[in-house]
């Protein structure tokens, strides 16, 4: 309803229909995510060999299943989920508890959560929990009342909390990612830049102190990025097979189902964490670009929609979740690269795993959702219509 | 106011949006250099890393070349080895399917313990050896029950065999497994079951009998499972070596050796057994894994002789027998020999591990007379009329130098004197000579130097000279040296190769035959002349010197005429040698001790015995030494003249007998039946 849209300042605004949210849902946005999807679908066929089993069938059966869920969630009316956004965090943080309760009894990094016929992990869900209780905590905020220092605590506990409880499990990768993500709706929300200038040398100063808390595997991590050579079959082994599937992909690559390193087992975790590896041995440069081309396209949809938005809360949950999809994204494939240390995060849409795939998809329902209600307006408490 | 907040809400995000958007594409773009620098700019070394990673190469051990005797018998062959080895991962219970194979051929205990440890530690899909060195029989009842032994497979490797045993070995030496210092950063020597030549001709010609090894490429995944085979290069089998050596000669020669006076009787003989009873312990240990017992004509057990034999053809300088007693068996080196067995053979007084015909060094005694003789005749100091009178001894200055004989030849010519062995003769010569013309006429004859056989380990011997004895010892030569020298005693050493050679250069018309081992096609004539250069030795001394050797056996007083053979024998002629080891002493003298036999065994005197044969057109020249065996007649002499006519009965060039012709009552094949060593009956009839 584009004409909608235009309309002066209505204070009168139409409930849309369902049929009208449905077509001006944005179906070009749909169309790129499940391309994505369809990679990831033909990556895992190859990572299995040529086989649909085990990954690529049940890859496809849960993009369906996400799918579903994404539209339904981009039908939902934007006021439904600032009513929400803090009873979802707090539903989500309990889960985390929960998990940190039952990790005693695991096997060192617990970050699963049984619940018969999913397994699920909370700290993924977090991610965008999180950019939903920041949104609709800076939602009605002027710029005046976010510069006040004194308002920015409530916020910064939003995130501590479960930084503290994911770091504990331990899982650095999503924690940063966390405090990432937060920083860019900080940033957003307009919080001056100095005060992030402060954090910045803080957090370098705590460096050192940082360090004496980190476990032995993820220092070697670090230690083994600064110099995967030195070992070579130990840590550094997988980076460095890595660089050499992805070296040896050229320019255009050893075709679908030919990458001798992903074949013979010389690249690790390729159907989870390493599966852009496996895509630029077999496609090349040339595959690779056009990946990334994909997700850059998606997160420019993400860019438009959120700039086009009338509420706050719209805004900073379209932004919010696009710079969660980039996050992924670029600390998936940068670590592949040996850009940055190996941490655990995986090629959204394409990596095998459901809770990913689930959360992004929630993620990109609600960037959707942002997108029909784009005229919505929302009164400043967040509740009711002013 | 509400409004205006709200805008400068919205422009702030706006504007901070688009710096973060930019940020994110600045990143993208980073990445996207990222990819062009691994994917474009460093392909390359990557392309070749991943192919590194793809592509292992296989080595394909080569088939070791054979060891051939002069018959094209085989003396070093490659067998198959089959074996047994278990899959891990092609079998559900491994404990189980060893049960059940060990229900069908016999497997040790230990060696199941050895496999559950070795497929633990290994990749399940890499095979474990269970049981190795299987008979057809036992493949054959594997392979029938291979349904219900999953993960069990049989596979054939091959090991070196020595059909003749101890027979040759000191020609073929053996193989073994290779040993750090052997590394030459050839890849193929690291191979597990790679075997080098350690001794002997596998060692010689050990880079012509290995070939080279066959390439192939294999892709393999990152655990190392092969995964492909590519076609590659098949490599190259390695030569076969061909012997002068006849093995049958060979081993004739050998037992001939050990059993000396002895008579050979099976182990299970009432008088073998009886002997047996009543010998010492360690006498006993000596015949311990034999087939057969020696016993004396007094019925006691007497240990196998220890010492050398060589026959060579006198005109091509081939070597048909070069025999050195007690041998060892080279089969077990191949799997490697136990530390016991090793320090056992090394322990061991008879020295079996020496090959005694190249390396033994002994003092030829009076088997050297006739170089003397030559060097007289040589430099015109005499002739073979020449006589001198034996006292029995002869003086020079404050020494008396005695002749074996204490009362004395009295007066000879030159044919008695080597007939008889005269040393007073020879003294005289001597002391007219000199040493240099004594040790000039030894370097023209092959001794004091290697011959340059092809074996490792050859040595030098001692032909003495005035340089030397001043260089060595720091004081001039004694002119009492020179007589002892020119009965073969003293400082001079020989080498039982270089006796044989020596007498083979004095009855082939003079020429410098060189001993070799391996047939070589452009030796096949066997013309001395067209081959060898001359040793400048008159025609008619030569004849003279071989009118006396023939004079030491067939004369009736030469001192092996114990070994003229009937009338209808080939008639050979030769020299006894009786070399002393340590002189009588005088307490000995006292006790009564002059006999060898009363003597220890490593105090007496080695026995020697030169020869060649037939008489008017010599083929064959043999030397023989039977270490500390007492006489050159009475020990020596016989076991040479059996080798020698041996040599000759079997010699092709003479028609009419051939190889089958062998008597059933020939020892060596009766020793044979009973197993002392085994599958060599192909080529006997």
């Amino acid at each position: 309803m584009a004409v909608n849209s235009f309309r002066s300042d209505g204070l009168n605004q139409p409930e849309l229909t369902f049929g009208q949210k449905l077509t001006s849902l944005n179906w070009l946005l749909v169309l790129l995510i499940t391309m994505i999807a369809a990679v990831g679908f033909l990556m895992l066929y190859s990572a299995a060999n040529g086989d649909v089993y085990p990954w690529a069938v049940r890859h496809a059966v849960r993009y369906g299943v996400c799918l579903l869920v994404m539209v339904t969630i981009a039908m939902v009316d934007i006021r439904f989920w600032i009513k929400s956004a803090y009873i979802g965090y707090a539903l989500v943080l309990a889960l985390l508890l929960l998990v940190e309760v039952m990790g005693e009894i695991g096997m060192g990094a617990q970050r699963w959560i049984d619940l018969g016929v999913v397994q699920l992990q909370p700290s993924e869900l977090m991610k965008i929990a999180l950019v939903l209780a920041l949104a609709r905590f800076f939602h009605g905020f002027s710029y005046e009342e976010v510069g006040n220092p004194l308002n920015l605590l409530v916020p910064l506990l939003l995130i501590a909390l479960p930084a503290v409880l994911v770091l504990r499990q331990p899982d650095l990768g999503t924690a940063l990612m966390m405090l990432a993500g937060s920083g860019a709706i900080f940033f957003l929300a307009g919080v001056r830049i100095w005060k992030f200038m402060l954090v910045i040398a803080a957090g370098l100063g705590a460096i050192p102190i940082a360090w004496q808390f980190l476990r032995g595997y993820q220092k070697q991590r670090i230690l083994t990025f600064l110099d995967p050579e030195s070992d070579p079959l130990g840590s550094g082994y997988h980076i460095l097979q890595s660089k050499i599937a992805l070296g040896s992909g050229g320019m255009f690559g050893k075709g679908f189902l030919k990458g001798s390193q992903s074949h013979l087992n010389f690249l690790p975790e390729k159907q989870t964490d390493f599966i852009f590896t496996m895509l630029a041995e077999e496609f090349g440069m040339v595959g690779g670009l056009a990946m990334l081309g994909l997700y850059v396209l998606t997160i420019g949809y993400g860019f438009a929609i959120a700039i086009r938005c009338r509420s706050q809360f719209g805004r900073l949950v379209a932004m919010g979740v696009t710079t969660t999809l980039f996050l992924y994204l670029f600390i998936n494939v940068a670590m592949v690269m040996g850009l940055i240390p190996v941490v655990g995060v995986p090629l959204p849409l394409i990596s095998y795993g459901g809770t990913a795939m689930l959360t992004m998809m929630i993620g990109l329902g609600l960037l959707l959702g942002v997108s029909i209600h784009r005229d919505v307006r929302i009164a400043r408490s967040g509740v009711d219509e002013e | 106011m509400l409004k205006s907040s709200e805008q400068d809400v919205q422009k702030v995000f706006t504007r901070r949006a688009l710096v973060l958007a930019g940020g994110k594409l600045t990143l993208v773009g980073a990445l996207a250099a990222r990819l062009y620098y691994l994917q474009v700019i460093e392909a390359e070394k990557f392309e070749l890393l991943s192919r590194d990673n793809q592509f292992n190469l296989e080595l394909l051990p080569p088939i070791r070349g054979r060891i051939l005797d002069r018959n094209g018998t085989p003396l070093a062959d490659n067998q198959d080895n089959f074996r047994v080895e278990i899959v891990r991962e092609q079998t559900d219970d491994v404990a189980l399917t060893l049960d059940k194979l060990a229900s069908i051929i016999e497997v040790q205990e230990w060696d199941v313990r050895r496999v559950l440890k070795d497929v633990k530690r290994k990749r399940a899909f890499v095979p474990v050896t269970v049981v190795e060195n299987l008979t057809r029989e036992e493949i054959a009842r594997v392979a029938v029950n291979a349904p219900y032994l999953p993960g069990i497979r049989i596979e054939v490797g091959r090991s070196r065999r020595y059909p003749f045993g101890e027979a040759a070995v000191h020609v073929t030496g053996y193989v073994a497994a290779v040993s750090e210092s052997e590394l030459t950063g050839d890849p193929v020597l690291e191979l597990p079951d790679f075997r080098i030549g350690k001794n002997g001709i596998e060692k010689s010609h050990d880079t012509e009998m290995r070939g080279t090894a066959g390439q192939r490429q294999v892709e393999v995944n990152a655990i190392g499972r092969i995964i492909r085979k590519l076609p590659g290069d098949e490599g190259q089998p390695g030569e076969d070596v061909r012997l002068t050596i006849d093995v049958e000669l060979q081993r004739f020669a050998n037992e001939r050796l050990s059993r000396g006076l002895a008579n050979r009787l099976p182990i299970d003989d009432p008088r073998g057994q009886l002997a047996l009873g009543q010998a010492s312990a360690d006498v006993v240990e000596a015949h311990i894994d034999r087939a057969t017992v020696l016993v004396d004509d007094d019925g006691a057990v007497v240990e196998p002789e220890s010492g050398a034999a060589v026959v060579i053809d006198v005109h091509s300088g081939e070597l048909l027998a070069l025999s050195s007693v007690p041998g060892y068996d080279p089969n077990p080196f191949n799997h490697g020999l136990s530390a016991k067995d090793w320090e056992r053979l090394l322990s061991n007084p008879r020295a079996p591990l020496n090959n005694k015909a190249i390396t033994g060094q002994y003092p030829p005694g009076s088997t050297f007379k006739m170089l003397t003789c030559l060097a007289a005749l040589d430099s015109g100091l005499a002739n073979a009329d020449t006589r001198f009178f034996c006292p029995g001894h002869l003086e020079l200055g404050d020494t008396r130098f005695h002749c074996w004989k204490r009362p004395g030849h009295g007066w000879l010519d030159m044919k008695a004197a080597l007939a008889q062995s005269c040393d007073v003769y020879m003294y005289e010569l001597g002391k007219r000579l000199g040493i240099d013309k004594i040790h000039a006429m030894g370097k023209r004859l092959g001794l004091g130097s290697k011959l340059g056989i092809d074996l490792p380990g050859e040595r030098e011997g001692l032909m003495p000279s005035r340089d030397w004895k001043l260089a060595t010892r720091g004081v001039p030569w004694q002119q009492g040296e020179t007589l002892v020298s020119s009965i073969g005693q003293g400082f001079v050493l020989t080498t039982p190769l270089q006796l044989a050679t020596m007498t083979a250069r004095m009855v082939n018309g003079g020429f410098k035959v060189e001993p070799t081992l391996v047939k070589r096609a452009a030796t096949g004539g066997g013309d001395a002349a067209a081959t060898f250069e001359s040793t400048g030795l008159d025609p008619r001394h030569l004849e003279e010197i071989r009118t006396a050797m023939s004079e030491v056996v067939n004369g009736d007083r030469g001192t092996a005429r114990g070994v003229q053979g009937a009338d209808d024998d080939v008639k050979i002629g030769g020299k006894t040698g009786t070399a002393q080891v340590r002189r009588i002493t005088m307490a000995e003298r006292l006790a009564g001790i002059t006999k060898n036999k009363d003597r220890p065994w490593g105090h007496r005197d080695h026995a020697l015995f030169v020869g060649f044969g037939p008489v008017d057109a010599p083929r064959f020249a043999v030397a023989t030494v039977v270490e500390h065996g007492g006489g050159g007649s009475s020990m020596a002499a016989p076991i040479a003249s059996d080798i020698l006519r041996e040599a000759i009965r079997i010699d092709p060039l003479r028609g009419g007998l051939t190889r089958n012709g062998t008597s059933a009552a020939d020892p060596v094949q009766e020793a044979d039946q009973q197993g002392v060593t085994r599958s060599s009956g192909g080529t006997r009839g």
